[in-house]
């Protein structure tokens, strides 16, 4: 089995008001196709863990490689594309734009990737979204639709470039239990029919044991693994 | 970068935002509106009021001037060589006003290609006679045609025609003032007397109006035939010979040259009338300042809404980042969104700008001192048009230089995690 993530020895301080190391050495690797869940108290750093593997943080010591490449002395247009090509992010909140259709939403990673003609980006896009039940949605404004609806549109614009990962913070955080058993129900089919490596941060205990392996946390460290 | 895909969210962005956008865009639309305004009613103004004078002043006048040789007999002298000799109560003697061999010099200006045209000109100290009293004036004798073509004389003449100068034998074309003065319509006959004691009748074909009333109350004009004739000179005799070079910049130089050349005096237009380009250029700076000016105001504006939308748009700028826009990428999309509103906004500036002009175009004006001018005066100079586009776009792409840079350093860590 290959491996897509690995961090090594990762450490974090905050240094506003006064120095606080939130993450302590964490080491740990990702293999394909794997479904893992990242628990914790609230404040033991599992976000902020998230945030730098998302390469969106850069302000860590330790090594952070992604598909094996060394992510450290990355430009910030080359994490861009990395984020881009390779992560696929589902957050608590949509963070659709209100601007554009829902198809559009979908279709903004891959129109940047750029990899695909607008019409082939446009097809998988249905494709996407056909999958998680939505496509009769399709050419509604994202303000339009309910929430659980939203973050399905938010799985399946993570999904448009084939990622190598999806993350995933706290994705049912927002959603009521009916929501939250369908975006379950979603990953669970992405992790075990399609093969799609996930790594999701939650505070959900029974969401996380239906995971293929739990990451716990406690004050910056991992207690288990 | 995929530009297609930028515009079309900083589309999406100006339009979902559309108020605010229109408002920005008004901003610049007036500001070039009223740019192109300014300029173009300053400069048509300066044109006009420059006109008054310097389309009837020769770039360069070639004369005798009146003065003592510079040669006086004392300084040939052998015998007062080593002496410094002081000469108290010196007087010309034997100058003479008229140009030698006019002809042949006119016909030498005329193959030198940087002369526009030439025109002979004699001047003539006159009394009109008005009754029993003698008002002192200056009949210019001059060639109708040339002049015409030199000077725009038509352009003056309030009543009558300006040809009939050459086809009527003995008249004259009288000031307004004059003509006021001396109770004289057209085709009554007037007499002056010359310096010399004669008195000739000529007969009026027309008034002038040269918008300065003080010239107009002691000038005419007659053909130089007339004029020669008044004086009792032969056909030959002509005092100045009037020159208008194709570029003016060059009068001073060329004036010299022919001086030289010809051993007469020269008068450039530069040194005879400098006050007015001090004039004009003070003016085009007051109007491009003026038009600056409203262009920064409404500058401001666009950096004000820019602004406004990105504090709006903090997460959709943090989930395009997130999922894989560079800050140069959001720094594009908000540069484009800028510049939309500076080229649709400066573009309707200068349509209507060229609207507003228009109408100032048609309003009536009326001066005594400018009969020729019925409405008020613009300039249509495309430079305006293009310097305005031009610096509508500067403005704004500074304007969205700032809040694009700020958009592009947000940290999508902080908006998502802050929520």
């Amino acid at each position: 089995m290959s491996i897509v993530l690995q961090a090594k020895g990762i450490s974090k301080n905050f240094h506003d008001p006064v120095t606080i190391q939130v993450l302590k050495d964490v080491s740990f690797e990702i293999n394909r196709g794997e479904f893992v869940s990242v628990i914790g108290k609230s404040g033991c750093g599992k976000s902020t863990l998230l945030y730098i593997l998302s390469t969106m943080d850069t302000d860590y010591e330790g090594d952070l490689l992604i598909d094996g490449v060394a992510m450290r002395n990355k430009k910030e247009s080359e994490l861009a594309l990395v984020r881009n090509e390779k992560i696929g992010f589902v957050f608590q909140f949509h963070y659709l734009l209100n601007e554009f259709s829902v198809l559009r939403n979908v279709m903004l990673p891959g129109l940047k990737l750029g990899k695909y003609t607008e019409q082939e980006v446009e097809h998988r896009a249905m494709e996407k979204l056909r999958v998680l039940g939505i496509d009769n949605e399709a050419h509604k404004l994202a303000n339009q639709l309910s929430g659980g609806q939203k973050q399905r549109v938010a799985i399946a614009r993570a999904l448009i470039n084939d990622p190598l990962i999806i993350m995933g913070d706290e994705p049912t955080g927002n959603l009521d239990k009916k929501n939250s058993k369908i975006v379950f129900d979603i990953f669970n089919e992405l992790a075990h029919e399609l093969k799609q490596t996930l790594l999701i941060v939650t505070h959900d205990n029974e969401f996380a044991q239906s995971t293929d392996r739990i990451i716990e946390m406690e004050d910056g460290r991992i207690i288990r693994m | 970068m995929n530009t297609k895909l930028i515009f079309t969210i900083a589309k999406s962005l100006l339009v979902a935002r559309w108020r605010q956008t229109l408002v920005a865009a008004i901003g610049v639309t007036f500001s070039i509106a009223m740019f192109i305004t300014l300029l173009g009613f300053m400069t048509g103004l300066n044109d006009l009021l420059d006109g008054l004078i310097l389309n009837r002043t020769p770039h360069i006048k070639l004369y005798n001037e009146l003065k003592s040789t510079p040669n006086q007999p004392i300084a040939i002298s052998d015998k007062f060589k080593n002496n410094y000799n002081f000469i108290h109560s010196l007087k010309p003697s034997g100058t003479r006003a008229e140009i030698y061999n006019y002809g042949a010099i006119i016909d030498a200006l005329k193959n030198d290609n940087r002369v526009f045209g030439v025109a002979p000109k004699l001047v003539a100290q006159v009394f009109y006679n008005v009754g029993a009293i003698d008002v002192t004036g200056v009949i210019n004798g001059i060639d109708v045609e040339a002049e015409n073509k030199l000077f725009y004389f038509q352009d003056y003449i309030t009543s009558g025609k300006f040809i009939d100068l050459k086809n009527t034998p003995n008249s004259i074309i009288l000031g307004k003032g004059l003509a006021d003065k001396m109770l004289a319509n057209i085709g009554d006959v007037v007499q002056v007397t010359t310096p010399k004691g004669d008195r000739i009748q000529l007969k009026v074909v027309g008034y002038f109006q040269s918008g300065l009333q003080d010239f107009d109350k002691t000038q005419s004009y007659a053909s130089l035939t007339t004029a020669q004739k008044l004086l009792g000179k032969p056909s030959n005799y002509v005092t100045d010979i009037q020159i208008k070079l194709t570029d003016m910049s060059l009068a001073p130089l060329v004036g010299k040259e022919y001086a030289k050349v010809f051993n007469l005096d020269a008068e450039d237009i530069q040194t005879a009338n400098s006050q007015f380009e001090t004039g004009s250029s003070v003016r085009s700076i007051i109007s491009y300042a003026v038009g600056i000016t409203l262009l920064v105001v409404a500058g401001f504006g666009i950096y004000n809404i820019l602004n406004m939308m990105i504090y709006e748009k903090m997460d959709s700028i943090a989930i395009l980042k997130a999922t894989g826009f560079s800050g140069k990428d959001v720094n594009f999309i908000f540069i484009s969104i800028a510049l939309t509103i500076g080229f649709f906004g400066g573009l309707a500036g200068l349509i209507s700008g060229f609207g507003l002009s228009m109408v100032i175009d048609n309003v009536p004006f009326n001066t005594a001192a400018l009969p020729t001018i019925k409405t008020y005066p613009i300039n249509y100079n495309p430079k305006f048009y293009v310097i305005g586009i031009i610096f509508s776009l500067i403005t704004t792409y500074f304007a969205g230089l700032f809040p694009a840079r700020k958009a592009s350093k947000i940290d999508p860590v902080v908006i998502i995690r802050g929520k």
